[in-house]
């Protein structure tokens, strides 16, 4: 079986579900999604400090003030955007055309790299002309450690990929990496999901006031 | 090829292998040398308390020195020793009573252990390093955010790495479960220890989680300057309380439910019947589950939470004693009418019933959130606490490494002497803790260095330390037993009980790939269903024919050892910032760790067929 | 299970993906109109106590579309997947709604 693994995959053959289709695959699929159910409830944690310490601005500027809405709506589109096109890098992996996924997969990265560019140029503003810090006040601290994590979640999620990227350029899909891929891209969708929770919550609930 | 399983001689070697290990069973022994380790120094911790306590005024040691000892006493019971014995059994029955040739993820379960172990030495380290944390183990703000010295630095980090293991064991053991069962093995007919075990990683996955964040607030709070927990800044202390008790109630479930299971097992063993409400049994243990996140505040009843946030989890913590009553009558009827053989894991399965429920009875008292006011702090939540935890969990674990001896070593420990351990330890706990409800009562509040004398404490505390050394007595008899029945060494058969389950069909110990040919299972109780309508042995599912094994690997070793490494560093660079060489440096060992684990292919190997019928890796 | 090459399947099961594709730009769009939504609500300043309400359940509704859709959780297989999830969000829940009503001070 596992030689086998690692015959390469071509258009037009089987399996349609490669991902699925060995028992460690089924037990990586079963594992990331039960992973993804705890890091539910991390990420809830870290939303409910928040909502308890959104308004301990102390002397800083307040959250209406602080936020603005052009870049976090550029940053939206950018992460939605590349979720689906990670959608398409699945769905030619289901198709088991291994150049186009990693095409897909390969711009995926630039959008990532690109929201986390933005991000970073976002606190960079925020340090410097707003005053507003990790340390500055509790609002601060909890506004950093959720929106950080998050973003060490991108960070994280880049570095992952491009290594399965790297790693399988040459020798394409095969039964062992399948699954790698699509754990990867369940976990992307995943940092999507909850920048969709974060743009609501901190940055247009923060704006309503 | 056929050389790659054969085995390695000497010291060194051996190490190797233990170190490098993915096989279950092994990983089982290590987390039971670790967790044993940690265990008796927890124990040493609280005979230290214990003497400190025997006479009002006492000076054994100093209030500095006490408030470390506590701290240590709760936190390395909790997570360095109740934990990892847990594992231990897990390890060592889940994937043998399901049938299956090793867990989902050997590679992942072995980095569970080293990310432990680390977490656990990391945060021992820090008696040797300037003292321990002193904050108490559930480490309130702002009395941990205030400590001084690195102490509570050390359980924030220790605490993160070692509760990483935790986390990836759950989820290891959650697929193992659901996905590895032989054919025949519905979820229906899953031995109870598997089911309880199934409950348990799911809480491990949904409470560790909040316990991460926590910490991670806790440390950037105290390492790099941040305000969660600071009012002058607009923090908020109760922010920890909440997320602490969010992971720490589901926690104590965590810690007993896979006791349930087991004892479940043993008293359907040991009275020759089937478990009484199967599936009640199975429906309880999922209710505790489920009921286990809803009660968190009822340990911050004092904290101002404010009359209906108090009254709904007063009724929720008081539901829970509904599905654990259907627990002890169960067991009851299920021993009712049974042939009853009074060996030791059954002694302290029978012991365990009405000590168990004694906590029980604390429990629904501490739960009426009135009379609250009156217990919290108090001796009588030590009492009651220590009830639930010594008397489900400790007994627990010495029936689960007694019953479960001889799977894990061939050899049974002496049944003499174990019954010689037991009464000892028995009376001890009660004497120390029953009377420890009354202190309480009395108004003696918890986590004091000293008491005053002609208050009436003096006889209680007295009692209670006696109590202590009765305990020590029978954990010293029970080690004595171990060492004697290593020496001895006398093997014995794969079925030295007359058990009912899988892992009582293959040898003592098993051969490394467990089940030669996987088992057909025929319902529930699958051996004892062999022996009375069959010939006694499993009827194979499959043709005999290749197994397929994981490798060895040492790099689970090199991960956690890199977060070891970076843990020192966040700690000491509030010092001096240079300090972050190390961070960076440990980091880094961690993360290249994985780099190569995910570049360099890991298909295992095959054990051929021949060599199989030849016996390999069989005694 | 059939490893061999069987084009008629393989061809099925291409028309199937190119199927489902479709959904999954519908769903796209959706979640495209849903953030619009939600940034015109708040950039036009309506009364707080209805715009709340609304772009929380416009999150929720996208999120939905994004696991059912994009993470294929509409697909069979998935009941564990959900049953795992809809827990961890149970526990979410309780635990954000500690902490927006319980965190005393």
């Amino acid at each position: 079986m596992s030689a086998e693994e690692l015959k390469q995959l071509k258009p037009g053959q089987s399996p349609h579900e490669p991902e699925k289709a060995t028992l460690e695959g089924k037990n990586k699929f079963l594992g990331f999604w039960f992973f993804l159910g705890g890091e539910t409830v991390l990420f809830a944690s870290l939303f409910g400090t928040y909502l308890a310490l959104k308004d301990s601005n102390l002397d800083g500027k307040p959250a209406e003030e602080l936020f603005g809405l052009e870049l976090v709506f550029i940053m939206t589109m950018i992460l939605l955007t590349s979720s689906l096109t990670s959608v398409y890098a699945i769905y030619h992996m289901k198709n088991l055309d291994f150049q186009k996924m990693q095409l897909w997969m390969g711009i995926t990265v630039l959008l990532g790299l690109s929201f986390l560019g933005l991000e970073i140029f976002e606190f960079y503003e925020y340090v410097h002309h707003d005053g507003h810090t990790f340390t500055s006040s509790a609002f601060g601290s909890a506004f950093y450690t959720l929106v950080g994590f998050h973003g060490a979640h991108v960070a994280f999620g880049l570095l992952w990929i491009v290594t399965l990227m790297v790693r399988n350029a040459r020798r394409g899909l095969n039964l062992y990496n399948a699954p790698k891929y699509y754990v990867a891209s369940l976990y992307w969708h995943f940092i999507d999901v909850v920048w969709v929770f974060i743009f609501t919550v901190v940055y247009l609930m923060g704006k309503v006031g | 090829m056929s050389t790659a399983y054969a085995q390695k001689n000497g010291f060194f070697a051996g190490l190797w292998d233990y170190l490098t290990t993915v096989d279950h069973k092994k990983i089982a022994i290590l987390y039971l040398i670790a967790g044993g380790f940690f265990f008796l120094v927890g124990g040493i911790e609280a005979m230290l308390i214990r003497i400190q306590l025997i006479q009002p005024d006492n000076e054994f040691v100093s209030a500095g020195l006490y408030n470390q000892l506590l701290t240590m006493h709760g936190t390395t019971m909790i997570f360095l020793a109740a934990m990892p014995l847990i594992f231990t059994l897990m390890n060592i029955a889940v994937p043998l009573q399901i049938g299956a040739r090793d867990v989902a993820f050997p590679f992942l379960n072995s980095l569970g252990f080293w990310l432990f172990f680390f977490g656990g030495v990391l945060l021992n380290c820090s008696w040797f390093m300037g003292g321990a944390p002193d904050a108490g183990w559930t480490a309130y703000a702002p009395l941990s955010t205030t400590s001084p010295g690195h102490g509570v630095d050390f359980y924030v980090m220790g605490l993160q790495i070692s509760g990483a293991g935790t986390l990836i064991g759950g989820i290891n053991f959650l697929v193992t479960i659901i996905n590895m069962r032989a054919p025949g093995m519905t979820y229906m007919r899953m031995p109870l220890f598997t089911w309880s075990s199934l409950v348990t990683s799911v809480l491990i996955l949904f409470a560790f989680p909040a316990l991460t964040v926590g910490l991670f607030l806790m440390m950037f709070d105290r390492l790099f300057g941040a305000n969660f927990f600071d009012p002058s800044m607009g923090g908020n202390h109760v922010i920890w309380e909440h997320l602490f008790w969010i992971f720490g109630h589901p926690e104590v479930y965590i810690l007993v439910l896979p006791l349930f299971g087991l004892f479940s097992d043993i008293i359907s063993t040991f009275s020759k019947k089937r478990l009484f409400g199967y599936s009640a049994m199975v429906f309880a243990t999922v209710l505790i589950g489920f009921l286990g996140f809803m009660v968190w505040a009822h340990h911050m009843f004092t904290t101002g939470l404010g009359p209906v946030a108090n009254s709904i989890f007063a009724i929720a913590t008081m539901a829970i004693a509904v599905p654990t009553g259907i627990k002890i009558f169960n067991w009851l009827f299920t021993m009712w009418g049974g042939s009853i053989r009074m060996t030791v894991p059954m002694l302290w399965t029978v012991a365990f019933i009405p000590s168990f429920t004694l906590g029980g009875f604390g429990g629904v008292m501490l739960a009426a959130a009135a009379a609250d006011y009156q217990y919290h702090d108090t001796y009588f939540v030590v009492a009651h606490f220590h009830y639930v935890i010594v008397g489900g969990v400790v007994f627990g674990l010495f029936a689960g490494l007694t019953y479960w001896w001889p799977k894990m070593f061939g050899t049974m420990l002496n049944e003499k002497m174990g019954k010689l351990a037991f009464w000892p330890f028995f009376f001890g706990f009660h004497l120390t803790f029953f009377i420890q409800h009354f202190l309480g009562l009395m108004g003696m509040p918890r986590r004091y260095w000293k008491f005053q004398p002609d208050q009436g404490l003096e006889i209680g505390n007295l009692v209670s330390t006696l109590g202590a050394f009765l305990m020590a007595i029978g954990t010293i008899i029970f080690l004595i037993n171990v060492v004697i029945t290593t020496i001895k060494g006398e093997k014995v058969s794969g079925d030295p009980w007359d058990a009912r389950t899988l892992e009582w069909s293959i040898p003592s110990p098993p051969p490394f790939y467990n089940f030669t040919q996987t088992p057909l299972v025929r319902g529930l109780d699958a051996l004892w269903v062999e022996k009375r309508h069959g010939n006694g042995k499993m009827t194979p599912a499959e043709p005999l024919g290749d197994i397929h094994m994981p490798n060895n690997s040492f790099i689970p070793f090199m991960m956690s050892l890199g977060l070891f490494i970076a843990g020192f560093g966040f700690i000491y660079q509030v010092d001096n910032s240079s300090y972050l060489i190390l961070a960076v440096l440990g980091m880094a060992i961690t993360l290249l760790s994985m780099f190569v684990r995910s570049v360099k292919d890991d298909l295992g190997y095959h054990i051929h067929k021949e060599d199989l019928e030849k016996g390999a890796g069989s005694e | 299970m059939a490893r061999d090459t069987n084009s008629t399947s393989t061809e099925f099961y291409r028309k199937k993906n190119k199927e489902e594709m479709k959904y999954q730009l519908v769903t796209f769009a959706a979640m495209i109109v849903f953030t619009l939504v939600s940034f015109g609500l708040v950039i036009g300043e309506f009364h707080p106590m209805f715009t709340i309400p609304v772009i929380i359940l416009l999150a929720c509704v996208q999120v939905a579309f994004q696991l059912y859709y994009f993470m294929h959780m509409n697909h069979k297989g998935h009941g564990l997947p959900a049953l795992f999830l809809y827990s961890g969000v149970f526990v979410a829940i309780l635990t954000i709604l500690a902490m927006v009503t319980i965190v005393w001070w």
